[in-house]
């Protein structure tokens, strides 16, 4: 994460923190009628603008867009042939499950990965049994499970399409989506 | 989130592909005992205009790519009959030739087609085999894939399968998108038809025993389904979009049940499906992977892969239920089963010290034969004969098919021009 980035996200946060309803309906011109200064802010750096716009169409700024908030961890990786959750991704998925229990309304979709090697058909099964083990550890920690939706690509989506390691290992995950 | 998909299904026309995309088969490796054979070029009855088809050409190039001939080189013919009376015997046993197929294509008054031809055992001056067969001008290439099929099999003594189709997926890269067809070729990658287009996923692809239909799994309602489409029609029919994975269909040998793959119940768990009623049949019961039914070929089995015992292996269960019987014991990673046409093989992804090739399990033994070299083969599936398995393999270029005789002995590489091409599936032989 850019430190410019860091910068945008707190100013969106000075803005929306207390969010009043009309910035929220308001929320997509708002944005673009920011006083000159702030606009020029954000006018190089369209990734950061988009990011701005999404929030406000929530119900303003959340821990979810915390950076630095474990929450920000949205892919966990696996070991080969393995849907055992390694112990660097159990504190997002702490977060993640206290989140879900704290915010009844949200939903969130489990998407399981696998890489290329073996079977196509295996490797589906093995994607949703990865997305079931961290849905599992969610339930545990509170989240209910009318919140979580598991689905499972196998290899059908990798991130990477190389056929080495460093891009296998990119591809056993399960992304979190809200 | 709403998201619209352009989808396309090719329905009563069919959709060709330009020429270039037929895949191209080579024999990387031959076998030393192959049949000599001549053919001649079949005469045309209408000497003054082009033939509509080179039936010679497709035929040599069937017996070629088998791998089972040593086709005569065209130069060499000593004399080029058309009929038996004009076969000067001693000119052809002085070269040591044995077999010789001579035919005529003849116009019909109607517009259509005759096409006879004779094999011929030279030593003892008989002829062996000898049709005529009526053909519309659409079918004449089909018509010189039946003619090698009976001389494979008068030759060989098992059935030809030049005469079938191959289903398969094939995925282009865009730097916007990927956009996923299920197509069908002749056995040869002649006549390539788009049954499907997707920007979603798919996959296996099952022919129907009569080989009218093919089911498929698509991620085309953002998760995995499972639709059988009629390949004339382009009709399709969603048959199982539940909660979790639909996938691994495969057909019964009578062709009215589907051996499938389902999570809605928590896991992946293998359920037969009759086609008619819909109402599905759990067959495992298993915390743990089980997947990739296929069906014997009487119809009393099912094989699927399962990692209830660690890693993944193949069992197999009666129709009927019970407990599953493991049937792979050898190395740690055996997927993806295909029973041969005779149900005493399973062929097989076997995993070697990280690579995966392609294998064969002897069911009377345990033993398992690997028939590939790469490290990325995936998908076998047998042809209808038995004598050849096609599958994927992923190199330098992507994905591409290939094909390999049971015996491993003979190679193939099937080359389509430009993008990935996996998950071949050999249809059936054709009525």
């Amino acid at each position: 994460m850019s430190i410019r980035l860091l910068l945008v996200i707190s100013l969106t946060a000075m803005l929306f923190g207390c969010s009043s309803d009309k910035v929220k309906d308001d929320a997509p011109a708002a944005v673009e009628d920011l006083s000159s200064q702030q606009a020029n802010a954000n006018a190089d750096d369209s990734d950061a603008q988009a990011y701005a716009t999404d929030d406000s169409s929530t119900s303003g700024f959340s821990q979810l867009d915390d950076p630095q908030s474990p929450l920000s961890v949205r892919v966990i990786y696996f070991e080969y042939d393995s849907s055992e959750i390694r112990s660097e991704f159990r504190s997002a998925i702490e977060a993640h499950a206290a989140y879900l229990s704290q915010n009844a309304d949200t939903t969130v979709t489990l998407e399981g990965h696998a890489d290329e090697r073996g079977s196509r058909e295996y490797n589906l099964a093995l994607g949703e049994r990865r997305a079931q083990s961290i849905k599992q550890q969610m339930l545990l920690l509170g989240a209910s499970s009318s919140q979580i939706r598991l689905v499972s690509y196998g290899e059908e989506r990798p991130e990477i399409d190389g056929h080495d390691e460093a891009s296998w290992q990119q591809n056993r995950r399960v992304e979190i989506l809200y | 989130m709403k998201v619209t998909f352009k989808f396309f299904i090719a329905g009563l026309m069919f959709v060709s592909l330009q020429s270039q995309a037929v895949l191209d088969i080579k024999i990387t490796q031959g076998i030393e005992q192959a049949l000599p054979i001549a053919i001649v070029p079949f005469s045309w009855s209408q000497a003054s205009s082009v033939a509509p088809i080179d039936l010679t050409k497709v035929i040599t190039d069937d017996l070629k790519r088998s791998g089972r001939f040593d086709v005569m080189d065209e130069l060499d013919l000593p004399q080029r009959p058309a009929e038996f009376d004009a076969i000067n015997f001693n000119d052809w046993r002085k070269l040591g030739m044995e077999n010789i197929l001579i035919g005529n294509l003849t116009l019909t008054e109607n517009g259509d087609y005759d096409v006879s031809f004779r094999l011929i055992d030279v030593y003892r001056g008989k002829q062996i085999a000898g049709f005529r067969i009526p053909a519309k001008p659409n079918l004449l290439r089909r018509v010189a894939h039946q003619i090698s099929d009976i001389v494979f099999e008068k030759l060989t003594g098992t059935p030809g399968a030049f005469d079938t189709r191959v289903a398969y997926i094939t995925v282009k890269k865009t730097k916007k998108k990927k956009t996923h067809t299920l197509q069908i070729a002749d056995a040869d990658g002649y006549n390539a038809q788009i049954l499907l287009e997707s920007p979603e996923p798919l996959l296996s692809p099952a022919w129907s025993p009569n080989g009218k239909k093919i089911a498929y799994v698509s991620f085309e309602g953002r998760n995995s389904a499972i639709y059988v489409q009629d390949i004339l029609t382009g009709k399709r029919e969603r048959v199982a979009a539940y909660e979790g994975i639909n996938s691994a269909p495969s057909w019964s040998p009578e062709g009215s049940r589907l051996a499938m793959t389902l999570s809605k119940d928590g896991n992946t768990e293998i359920y037969i499906m009759s086609l008619h009623s819909k109402t599905l049949k759990r067959m495992t019961n298993h915390s743990g992977i089980d997947t990739e039914p296929t069906w014997s070929p009487d119809g009393r089995k099912l094989a699927f892969t399962s990692d209830r015992s660690g890693g993944p292996q193949i069992y197999e269960m009666d129709i009927r239920g019970g407990r599953p019987k493991r049937v792979s014991f050898e190395g740690k990673y055996n997927v993806r089963p295909a029973y041969s046409p005779d149900g005493k093989f399973i062929t097989l992804v076997h995993a070697v010290n990280g690579s995966y090739h392609i294998g064969l399990l002897d069911l009377s033994n345990g033993y398992i034969n690997t028939l590939t070299d790469a490290k990325l083969d995936e998908s076998p599936s047998f042809a209808p004969n038995g004598g050849m398995i096609i599958y994927a393999t992923t190199g330098v270029r992507g994905a591409q098919l290939a094909a390999v005789s049971t015996d491993g002995r003979i190679h193939q590489r099937l080359g389509l021009q430009q993008g990935d091409v996996r998950e071949p599936a050999w249809g059936p032989f054709l009525k």
